[in-house]
């Protein structure tokens, strides 16, 4: 367990299986507490806390705008969450999902543009989708060789390696894949209207969210169900017990970081496909690390993902709106966001752990494991 | 200045508590015994949610007395004694040491006070000597330059107590004996009057434990206060002046060893008659074995250790069907790697390895599990189980790839329940149902799970490491129970345990482990303990000794 900047003699510990009703009390109470912490912020603000709230509220979900507003948003933050969420269960801490969404988007925009510029929908559609699962998966794989076979950190690699696929697309769309006809914007051709993703209605949601709650089904069917869910459950909470068990280790390792990866990369064509209809910059603006936050608030169950990755996208969603609405400064929202999240964070991690009085230990950690989990 | 501030430390009515009270510096004559007893708890009691690990227990020890403590696990014993320490403050009750009522917010606090206490994993720093070791605990500034004056006292202490301890030599220089000493050693100098110690002997050789406890009875004889828990109801009839058992968080006798036996103190910590456990091992017949097939040959095996250094040599074993190996040593001596190197856990650095004719040289855990092997591994929650799943997860973890549980990629839930249901029920597991996460079961319950789960499928071999290591003497009785009737059914066992009597009442012939070579091997019916301890300390054997190893080689 990471030592926290605590005073010498305390430290914090897995709580003892805590019972739902204080694990729904804590939530409520740092619900309560983002709220008014917030409200503070606001007030010192000169803004009046009831009013901005009403307005992040209906913003986001008030109207059907909003609401399609929050689904596009939900989208990619579901599928990366997910992504990590599977290695998660695994101890796997793929911290790279950020640049696992880009390689996904590179992939699928080069099979749009480059491969099949004139094939139908039926053919297109499909093949970017395995395009991007392939491109974020081998991103995703390069971390879990490196873990299965020289026992490198995942967390140093995947995330160092987020910087390397980001400025690669950032390349791209400066150099050898610009639109010569943008007039020296950043950014690739459009895609061919075969490689659109249907939008439901008039508005920006796509089919993207169906491939995240698809996604999400079939996860929970096999993590839960299969023989191979079992292992990534059993390697996740006791590697030495997977080992014992004879399970293939560094064959899964690779497997899940791919799958991880896959689903990341997913996330990164339905942006392009489904969005922006051509890959540019800033493609992403974080979704891959907020994807962190959607895995793990969502208990690394896929429809927990589900849930906080709405809920989140909510919140981007209303806070983005104040901007509009109430002519609030833009650094406003993100504030209100960042205090939010950190008080449900916070109130997550005393749900699961607990500050207790240190205790001369009378026996060492029996868990000899390679990685220490991070603080969530 | 030390003195000083020792004196300080242990507190008021100075000179008299020091006469009373063995301590470098009992110098002036005082008057003999005073009244008040050394330690008097009152209404102690300690819950941890919902469970109450001690309820309203009085507890009262002289000075000068050895006061054993034995009970079952989780009857409480290890609470009441970090409570008297200061690990942890009770829920109500109080605590007067000498007369004196005393409150403990840290072992600190306890330590002034002058209770002390010796756990089974040291707490000490391997690379430093002992007297550095002393001097860590203490916060005071400039103490690394009275290192000289604070070798001279505890030498003192030691040759006044007889714990022949060097204050230069270094920790990972000495035996675990040794370092044992070193932690008595060092309460004494931090002025402790009250030992107390967590089962002290578990970690030793006989010869050691021996020892111990002649070291126990010299500072009883002193006016220390020696506060011991134990499982070994021998040696507490051995050293106890008084013993007090529990059971379920409550003091249910408090007697001496005049007053009662071996079989009285094993029925009050259970409340009931237990078969085995009262049985002198040796004595009991162990029908003789007709030899089958070996099942298991090791053939000048070597191996590397956790340390990247040799942790077994040439090791030559074998054990045949419906037989029982024994294998005995001091902790650290190459058993860990044995067992891993037959289950597949570690790989062998030369030698080779059959099972039932079969080469299985360095193959896979899995490979070895499917030739028939059964694992009951050191650590059971670090290696055989997995404590955040319930017990089906943990039920199947060797069946989920084969039908019936397996059907196609998936793990069939009818089958998993009731495979659950089976093994729960025959090896009476107690619980509250298969969907139960296996960390909240009881260390025996847990291991029967375990047990169970290996025993499914008439394993060919058993190897089982210290199978009742934590578990209470219920659970005990049914591993012994359930081991025995494998061999019967013709199973070869392989029996890792540091515990000599079960060695003895389970395994057909013993070899002995020290610095990862065999020492000897002996036939466990009229073997002599002494001689096994003799072994277990790496002293070579007589020459008749070592003409049965050979034949057995």
């Amino acid at each position: 367990m990471a030592r926290l900047g605590l005073p010498r003699d305390y430290q914090i510990e897995r709580a003892p299986a805590p019972s739902r009703g204080s694990t729904a009390l804590i939530s409520l109470l740092s619900v309560f507490l983002a709220l008014l912490f917030g409200g503070l912020l606001l007030a010192l603000a000169g803004e009046n806390p009831f009013v901005v709230y009403q307005a992040m509220l209906s913003g986001a979900l008030g109207d059907w705008n909003g609401v399609a507003e929050t689904l596009v948003k939900t989208t990619p933050l579901l599928l990366a969450g997910l992504g990590v969420a599977v290695a998660f269960r695994m101890q796997l801490w793929n911290i790279g999902a950020e640049g696992q969404l880009y390689w996904g988007a590179i992939f699928a925009t080069g099979a749009a543009l480059f491969i099949f510029p004139t094939a139908p929908a039926w053919i297109l559609v499909p093949a970017m989708i395995a395009a991007a699962l392939f491109g974020g998966g081998l991103w995703g794989l390069i971390p879990g060789v490196l873990r299965a076979w020289f026992g490198a950190s995942e967390i140093i690699t995947s995330l160092m390696l987020n910087y390397v696929a980001i400025l690669f697309s950032e390349y791209l769309v400066h150099g050898p894949w610009r639109d010569p006809a943008a007039f020296g914007f950043p950014g690739t051709p459009p895609i061919p209207d075969a490689g659109w993703l249907p939008n439901w209605g008039t508005t920006r949601v796509h089919l993207g969210l169906l491939f995240g709650l698809v996604a999400a089904l079939i996860l929970w069917v096999m993590l839960r169900r299969t023989r191979w869910g079992y292992e990534i459950s059993v390697m996740g909470e006791n590697p030495r017990a997977a080992l014992y068990a004879g399970m293939p280790t560094k064959r899964t390792i690779l497997l899940v970081m791919a799958l991880s990866g896959a689903l990341a990369g997913l996330a990164g064509m339905s942006e392009v496909a489904g969005i922006g209809h051509q890959l540019q910059r800033n493609l992403s603006p974080g979704y891959g690390y907020a994807a962190i936050i959607v895995a793990w608030l969502g208990r690394l169950h896929p429809f927990g993902a589900v849930l906080v990755a709405f809920l989140l996208a909510a919140l981007t969603v209303g806070g983005d709106r104040l901007q509009m609405s109430l002519g609030l400064p833009a650094a406003i929202a993100p504030m209100l966001q960042g205090t939010i999240l950190f008080f449900l964070l916070g109130g997550d991690l005393l749900t699961r752990y607990r500050l207790s009085r240190r205790v001369p230990a009378a026996l060492p950690d029996p868990l000899d494991r390679p990685h220490e989990a991070p603080q969530p | 200045m030390a003195i000083g501030y020792r004196l300080s430390a242990i507190g008021f009515s100075l000179s008299c508590r020091l006469a009373v009270l063995p301590s470098p510096m009992t110098l002036s004559p005082c008057p003999p015994t005073p009244p008040s007893p050394a330690i008097a708890m009152r209404g102690i009691t300690k819950r941890f949610g919902q469970l109450i690990a001690n309820d309203h227990i009085d507890f009262a020890s002289p000075w000068g007395e050895v006061h054993a403590l034995v009970g079952e696990n989780g009857a409480g014993k290890s609470t009441l004694m970090s409570i008297l320490a200061g690990l942890y403050r009770p829920d109500s009750g109080s605590i007067e040491i000498d007369g004196q009522p005393v409150r403990f917010r840290s072992p600190r606090d306890a330590i002034a006070q002058g209770i002390g206490m010796v756990y089974q994993h040291f707490m000490l720093v391997d690379p430093f000597t002992v007297a550095e070791n002393v001097v860590l605990g203490e916060r005071r500034k400039g103490v690394a330059l009275e290192l000289p004056r604070v070798e001279r006292e505890l030498r003192e202490l030691s040759d006044r107590y007889d714990l022949g301890v060097d204050p230069r030599s270094r920790i990972w220089q000495l035996s675990v004996g040794e370092q044992q000493r070193v932690e008595i050693l060092r309460l004494l100098y931090l002025g402790a009057r009250i030992l107390v110690f967590d089962e002290p002997t578990a970690v030793l050789t006989p010869q050691e434990a021996e020892r111990l406890i002649g070291t126990l009875r010299g500072m009883a004889a002193q006016g220390f206060t020696v506060i011991f828990i134990s499982h070994k109801l021998d040696e507490v009839l051995q050293v106890a002046d008084r013993i007090s058992i529990l059971r379920r968080g409550k003091i249910v006798a408090s007697t001496t060893p005049g007053e009662t036996d071996r079989h009285t103190l094993a029925r009050l910590m259970v409340g009931r008659e237990l078969a085995s456990f009262v049985e002198r091992p040796a004595a009991e017949p162990h029908e003789a074995v007709v030899p089958g097939e070996p099942v298991l040959v090791l053939s000048n095996v070597g191996a590397i250790g956790e340390k990247g250094l040799p942790a077994l040599r040439n090791v030559d074993l074998e054990v045949r069907a419906g037989e029982t190996l024994g294998i005995a040593g001091v902790a650290g001596n190459g058993q860990t790697e044995l067992a891993e190197i037959v289950t597949g856990l570690r790989r062998v650095t030369g030698g080779t390895i059959q099972i039932a004719g079969r080469d299985m040289t360095n193959r896979s855990a899995g490979q070895i599990a499917r030739a028939g092997v059964a694992h009951v591994p050191e650590d059971r929650l670090a290696t055989g189980l997995i404590g955040g799943m319930d017990l089906s997860a943990n039920a199947i973890l060797r069946e989920y790839g084969t039908p019936p549980i397996s059907n196609g990629p998936f793990i069939a839930g009818k089958a998993t329940a009731s495979f659950t249901d089976r093994l729960i029920a025959n090896h009476d597991v107690k619980t509250p149902g298969r969907w139960a996460k296996l960390r909240t079961l009881s260390g025996g319950n847990q291991q029967k799970l375990l047990l169970a789960r290996e025993l499914e499928g008439a394993p060919r071999l058993i190897v089982a490491v210290h199978p009742t290591r934590g578990v209470d003497v219920g659970a005990t009785e049914a591993i012994h129970h359930a081991l025995r009737d494998q061999r019967a059914r013709g199973a070869a066992t392989l029996l890792i345990s540091e515990d000599l009597d079960e060695l003895l009442a389970l395994s057909d012939r013993i070899a002995v482990l020290f610095e990862g070579r065999v020492m000897g091997i002996l036939p466990a019916r009229g073997a002599d303990p002494e001689q096994i301890g003799l072994l277990m300390a790496g002293v070579a054997p007589d020459p008749s000794f070592a003409g049965q190893t050979a034949a057995h080689g």
